[in-house]
C-alpha cells in the first residue's frame, strides 16, 4: 500500500542526487568556508530578532547562514562541541553562570557586549501608585505591603517571581530588607505574565518580576521598584548597605546582554567573528521591534527586513 | 504476586488486621512523640545523603568525552545514529515541507518542490478511502483541510515528517524487543522493570543526556519520541503473542516451521489485531511528545504552541493545539481502519494494466505530478495562501478576559476555600510524616496485598527518596498527585457511571476525553493560570483535566463489560435500579475500575514537569531546573523518584485488583 510512497521518494531522491551531481559547487568564494554558521535560536521574540539581523547581514556579507531551534542553556553543549556556532543573546542576570562556566573552558568565547541592557526588577502597574503613594521606593512599598495581599498570603504582600532558574535571589532580598512580602515563583515566563494580563484586566493589585528588553512594559503602563542601587559588594559583603548582617539587602543588577560563539569560530569564518563582535543595537530599537512583533502582530522576519533596509550603513560596517 | 507468595493467604485476615492497627498506631505515636528523639526521621540528615547525582552525572561526563570501543567513541557511535536516523527524516521533510534541496544553510536551493497541499490532501483521502471507506475519507480529509484553513499547513507538516518516522521506529523496534522478551524469559524478566522506567521517568530527565549524544536538533528529539513511545508496544506484543492460540502455534509446528518462521509467518500474523493497538498508542504517544521535542529543536506544531503561549496569545495557541489533536485523530482512525481491514483478492484483475489493479496509486500519482507542475506556475497550487487563511484571532483571549473580569471574585472565593480547607492542611500533614515510618506502612501494604516481595519493594523504593536527599519534594508530589486523583476520581467515576449505559453519552463523552488527553496541557494551563494565579490550585486543575479521561474510560468500559446475564438475574431477583448498580455491577466492575484510578495515577504523575512549568515546588520542578541547567544526574536522581512513586502506586493497586478479582472468581 505504501508502495507509490517508496517509488516516488526513490525517484525524487534520484533526480536530487543528479542535480546535486551536475550543479557543482556555487560561486562567491569571498568568505573563508562555505560551511553553513550555525545560530541559535530561542523561544523569546527579542533573540529571534537579534539572531535573524545578525543572521541576515551575515548573508550579505557572503556567508552560509543556518538556524537552529535550541535551549538557552542546554545550548552551551552544542556551543561546546561545535554542533552549534554562535548564540547572540546572554543575559548578564540569567545566563552568567552558564557562560562563565562555557569559557572556563576554553571552548566557548565572549564575544561582546550587544549593547542592550537587561533590567530585571520588582515591577507594578501604574495604577497601583494610587492605593500606594510613595512608589516606586521600597520603603513605601514595604508600608503598603497589605495593599498586594492575596488570601494565601495575607497580611504579607504577594510577590510573584521569576522562574526558579532565573535564581535572583529575590527570597535572600526579602528577608535582607526585612519587608513583608512572600516570594512565589512562577514557572515559565509565560505563566509570569499571564498573571500580570489578568491582574491588569481588572486592575488588580500585582507585583511581579518584568525584565526588559520585553514587550511586557511596552504595553502595561507601570514602574520598577527602586531598590538600594546594586553594588558587587552588596552580592558578596553582608556588611555593604542597610542591613549589616545580610547580603542581597539591594536591587538586582543591570548587566549587559552578552553575545558567546564556539570558539573555533575566528580560525574557520574569521570575518563572521570580527561581525558578530561588532553587533550593537540598543534596549529602546529593540523594545520598538519587540513590541512590533508581539503586540502588532507582524513578522519577525518582516520586521527584520525592515530594520535591514533602514540601517544599511550601520551594518555594512559590521561586516567590512 | 499472590500465587507465587503464599504467604498472605495462610495468615489470617484477622491476624493481619491486629498487625495493621498495631502499626498504625505504633506509627501514630511515633509520629506524635518522637520527634525530640529521632529527629532523623523526621529530616534525612544531609551527611547520610547517597552523592547519587554527582556520580551519574560524572558517569555521564565519561560517556561522552572518554568512553570508547577501541575503534570508535562511544560519542562516535552516538553520532553514527544519529546520522542514520537523519537520513530517513530528511527525505519525509523534503518530501512534505521544505522541498529538496542542494547545498546547506541558506545557500540551499529548492531543486524539487515539496508535495502540495492539494496532493497531500488527496493522498490521505485515498487512504481513508481505501482502508476505511468514504465515511474515513471524509474525516481525515476534514481533518487535514483544518491544518490548510487555519493556516498551520506548514508547522503540522514538519510535525507529521518527524511523526511518521518516529513511529515505524518506534513499531519496529518495540515488536522486536517484545518478541525476544516472548522467546526468552531471562530478557523478560530484565525488560520489564526498563519499560516501567522509560513510561514513568519524565522525559525532562533523559532529554539533557540524549542532548549530549546525539547532538541539537530534530534527531534528538526524535530519539526522545521513540523512547516515550515505544514501551506500550513492547508490553502489547508480549501480550498478543501470549495470546495467539494453541491450535495455531500447533500447526505451525506441525507444518515444520523453523524459530524464524514460526515467528514471522505465523506468530506476529495471527497477533495482527493485537498489535495494531500498540501501533496506535504509539502514535498517540508521540504525538503527546511533540510539545516537549519542540523545546530540543524539532520545531513544527509544538514550537508554535509553545511560542504562542509565551507572547500569551491564546488564540493561536489554541489553533495550533487543535491542529495536534486533528493530527492525532487522523492518524489513530487510520491505523485503526488498516487493523480492521480484511485482505482483499483481486485474481480477476490479475494480467490487466498497472493502473487498473492499483487505482488508489495511480489517481495519487496523477494528482501529485499534476498539482505539482502546476505549483510551479501558481503559486497557490504549491502552498495555501496567507491571505486566505481564517483564524479565531482574539475570540479565545477575549473569553478568558471576559470569565477573568467578571467571575474572578468567585473563582477566586473556591479556591480559597479548597486552598485553606484541603489543600494546604493535606500537604502539612504529608510532610510531617517521618520517612521510616511511611516506608514501614507501605511496606506493610505491600506485605497484606502482595506478600513478602512487594513488601521489600515498596520499602526499599520509599527508603531510596529519603536516601538520595528528596524526601520532602517527593511528598509534594505525593500531595499534588494524591489530591487530583482523588478529584479526578469523585469526578471521573461518575460519569463514567452515567455514560455507561447511555449510548450517545458515551459518545459525546469519549469525543471529549480524546481531546483533552491529545490537546498539549500548555493550551489551558495559561488560562488556567491567567483565571486561578501561579500556584497549587492552577497546577491541580491541569492535573485533573489530564488525568480524568482514564478514571471515566475505565469505570464506562468495566460497567459496559459486566455479563448481561448477572445483571438479568438481578432483575429478576427484583433489585431496584440502584441496588442493581452497587451490588451487581459496580461489585464486578471494581477490577476494572482500579485500572482506570491506576492509570489516573500515571498520568497525574507524567503531569507534574508540566506544572512545574507554573512554579509547583516538587520533583517535577526538581527534573526541570535540571534540564535548564543541563545536569544530567539531578534530572536523573529527581527522574527515578517520579518512577518510583509510580511503580509503588503500580503494584500495590494490581495486586488489590488481582485479589479482589479472585475473591470474585472473575479470571481473565
Amino acid at each position: 500500500m505504501n508502495n507509490w510512497r517508496n517509488k516516488l521518494a526513490a525517484i525524487a531522491g534520484a533526480v536530487a542526487m543528479t542535480a546535486l551531481v551536475a550543479g557543482g559547487p556555487a560561486a562567491l568564494a569571498e568568505v573563508e568556508s562555505k560551511d553553513p554558521i550555525k545560530l541559535t535560536l530561542h523561544d523569546w521574540t527579542g533573540q529571534l530578532v537579534t539572531t535573524k539581523i545578525m543572521g541576515e547581514v551575515l548573508k550579505k556579507a557572503g556567508y552560509n547562514i543556518e538556524y537552529v531551534q535550541a535551549d538557552y542553556i542546554a545550548q552551551f553543549a552544542g556551543l561546546k562541541t561545535g554542533d552549534l556556532h554562535v548564540a547572540m543573546e546572554i543575559w548578564e542576570t540569567t545566563g552568567r553562570d552558564a557562560m562563565d562556566e562555557a569559557t572556563k573552558t576554553g571552548k566557548v568565547v565572549n564575544l561582546g557586549e550587544t549593547g542592550m541592557q537587561a533590567i530585571e526588577e520588582w515591577w507594578y502597574p501604574e495604577y497601583m501608585k494610587e492605593k500606594c503613594p510613595g512608589l516606586p521606593d521600597w520603603k513605601a512599598l514595604n508600608k503598603c505591603a497589605e495593599a498586594f495581599s492575596t488570601p494565601e498570603t495575607a497580611p504579607k504582600g504577594r510577590y510573584l517571581g521569576g522562574p526558579v532558574t532565573w535564581g535572583g535571589y529575590d527570597d535572600e532580598r526579602v528577608e535582607a530588607l526585612g519587608m513583608d512580602f512572600e516570594v512565589v515563583h512562577a514557572g515559565t515566563d509565560a505563566a509570569l505574565f499571564a498573571e500580570l494580563e489578568s491582574a491588569y484586566q481588572r486592575k488588580a493589585p500585582v507585583l511581579l518580576w518584568v525584565y526588559a528588553p520585553h514587550w511586557a512594559p511596552v504595553k502595561f503602563k507601570g514602574e520598577w521598584v527602586e531598590f538600594p542601587k546594586y553594588a558587587a559588594e552588596c552580592y558578596s559583603d553582608p556588611a555593604w548597605g542597610e542591613n549589616k548582617d545580610a547580603k542581597y539587602d539591594c536591587g538586582k543588577p543591570r548587566g549587559p546582554i552578552w553575545k558567546v560563539a564556539w570558539e573555533g569560530l575566528g580560525k574557520k569564518w574569521g570575518g563572521a567573528k570580527a561581525a558578530v563582535e561588532k553587533f550593537h543595537v540598543d534596549n529602546d530599537e529593540m523594545g520598538a521591534m519587540v513590541s512590533a512583533v508581539d503586540l502588532d502582530g507582524k513578522k519577525v522576519d518582516d520586521v527584520v527586513a525592515d530594520w535591514i533596509n533602514k540601517n544599511e550603513e550601520r551594518w555594512k560596517k559590521w561586516i567590512n | 504476586m499472590s500465587s507465587q507468595d503464599p504467604a498472605p493467604e495462610e495468615i489470617s485476615s484477622n491476624t493481619l488486621r491486629w498487625v495493621w492497627a498495631a502499626a498504625l498506631a505504633a506509627s501514630l505515636a511515633f509520629w506524635l512523640f518522637a520527634k525530640p528523639y529521632a529527629p532523623w526521621a523526621f529530616k534525612y540528615p544531609r551527611a547520610w545523603q547517597l552523592p547519587l547525582k554527582r556520580e551519574i552525572s560524572d558517569f555521564m561526563k565519561w560517556l561522552v568525552e572518554d568512553a570508547s570501543f577501541g575503534l570508535f567513541s562511544f560519542t562516535e557511535l552516538t553520532r553514527g545514529i544519529a546520522w542514520l536516523l537523519d537520513i530517513p527524516f530528511t527525505i519525509a521533510t523534503s518530501i512534505l515541507s521544505s522541498g529538496f534541496l542542494k547545498g546547506q544553510g541558506s545557500d540551499a536551493v529548492q531543486i524539487l518542490p515539496p508535495l502540495t497541499w492539494i496532493a497531500v490532501i488527496a493522498i490521505v483521502v485515498a487512504l481513508g478511502r481505501y482502508a476505511g471507506g468514504w465515511k474515513l475519507a471524509a474525516l481525515v480529509g476534514a481533518c487535514f483541510s483544518y491544518l490548510a484553513i487555519f493556516g498551520q499547513w506548514e508547522s503540522a507538516m514538519i510535525t507529521l515528517s518527524s511523526i511518521i518516522i518516529a513511529v515505524p521506529f518506534g513499531v519496529f523496534g518495540g515488536l522486536v524487543l517484545g518478541i525476544a522478551a516472548h522467546r526468552w524469559s531471562l530478557f523478560e524478566t530484565l525488560i520489564k522493570p526498563v519499560l516501567d522506567l522509560m513510561q514513568t521517568v519524565p522525559v525532562f530527565a533523559y532529554l539533557v543526556p540524549i542532548l549530549f549524544m546525539f547532538g541539537f536538533g530534530p534527531v534528538s528529539a526524535m530519539v526522545a519520541t521513540i523512547v516515550y513511545a515505544m514501551p506500550p508496544m513492547v508490553r502489547i506484543t508480549m501480550l498478543a503473542l501470549r495470546q495467539v492460540p494453541g491450535e495455531v502455534i500447533d500447526l505451525g509446528k506441525m507444518t515444520g516451521c523453523s524459530p524464524r518462521q514460526m515467528t514471522w509467518k505465523v506468530m506476529v500474523p495471527s497477533a495482527r489485531d493485537g498489535l495494531m493497538i500498540g501501533v496506535n498508542q504509539v502514535i498517540m504517544l508521540s504525538l503527546n511528545m511533540v510539545i516537549i521535542a519542540s523545546m530540543i529543536g524539532a520545531g513544527g506544531l509544538g514550537y508554535d504552541v509553545l511560542a504562542s503561549l509565551r507572547r500569551l496569545d491564546i488564540g493561536a495557541g489554541v489553533e495550533a493545539g487543535v491542529a495536534i489533536v486533528v493530527l492525532a485523530i487522523a492518524l489513530d482512525r487510520l491505523s485503526q481502519a488498516f487493523a480492521n481491514r480484511r485482505p482483499e483478492h483481486y485474481e480477476a484483475l490479475a494480467g490487466t494494466s498497472f493502473f487498473k489493479r492499483n487505482p488508489y496509486t495511480s489517481t495519487c500519482l496523477a494528482i501529485v505530478l499534476v498539482t505539482g507542475f502546476a505549483g510551479l506556475a501558481m503559486g497557490w497550487v504549491q502552498t495555501w495562501p496567507e491571505s486566505w487563511s481564517i483564524t479565531t484571532g482574539t475570540f479565545w483571549s477575549e473569553v478568558v478576559s471576559y470569565i477573568n473580569v467578571n467571575y474572578f471574585d468567585q473563582l477566586e472565593a473556591v479556591k480559597t476555600f479548597v486552598l485553606l480547607n484541603l489543600m494546604i492542611p493535606f500537604k502539612r500533614f504529608l510532610i510531617s510524616l517521618p520517612w521510616p515510618v511511611v516506608a514501614g506502612l507501605l511496606g506493610l501494604a505491600g506485605y497484606s496485598l502482595g506478600g513478602w516481595r512487594l513488601a521489600v519493594l515498596c520499602a526499599v523504593l520509599t527508603t531510596f527518596m529519603a536516601v538520595v536527599g528528596l524526601w520532602s519534594k517527593a511528598m509534594v508530589t505525593v500531595y499534588l498527585c494524591g489530591i487530583s486523583v482523588i478529584i479526578a476520581c469523585a469526578i471521573g467515576i461518575p460519569i463514567g457511571i452515567a455514560a455507561a449505559g447511555r449510548d450517545r453519552l458515551w459518545r459525546v463523552v469519549q469525543v471529549l476525553i480524546d481531546t483533552l488527553q491529545t490537546l498539549p496541557s500548555f493550551v489551558y494551563l495559561m488560562p488556567v493560570v491567567m483565571l486561578f494565579r501561579v500556584g497549587d490550585f492552577a497546577a491541580m486543575i491541569a492535573v485533573i483535566a489530564y488525568a480524568i479521561a482514564p478514571a471515566i474510560r475505565y469505570t464506562a468500559h468495566g460497567l459496559r463489560q459486566v455479563d448481561p446475564q448477572l445483571v438479568e438475574a438481578g432483575i429478576v431477583a427484583g433489585c431496584t435500579r440502584w441496588q442493581l448498580l452497587r451490588k451487581i455491577q459496580l461489585k464486578l466492575a471494581i477490577p476494572e475500575i482500579m485500572l482506570g484510578i491506576n492509570q489516573t495515577i500515571m498520568l497525574a504523575l507524567s503531569m507534574l514537569v508540566i506544572t512545574a512549568l507554573v512554579g509547583t515546588r516538587e520533583l517535577g520542578q526538581e527534573v526541570y531546573i535540571a534540564l535548564t541547567k543541563a545536569d544530567t544526574g539531578r534530572g536523573i536522581v529527581a527522574g527515578l523518584c517520579v518512577a518510583f512513586i509510580a511503580i509503588i502506586a503500580d503494584r500495590l493497586i494490581t495486586a488489590g485488583a488481582n485479589r479482589m478479582k479472585a475473591r470474585l472468581g472473575l479470571q481473565n
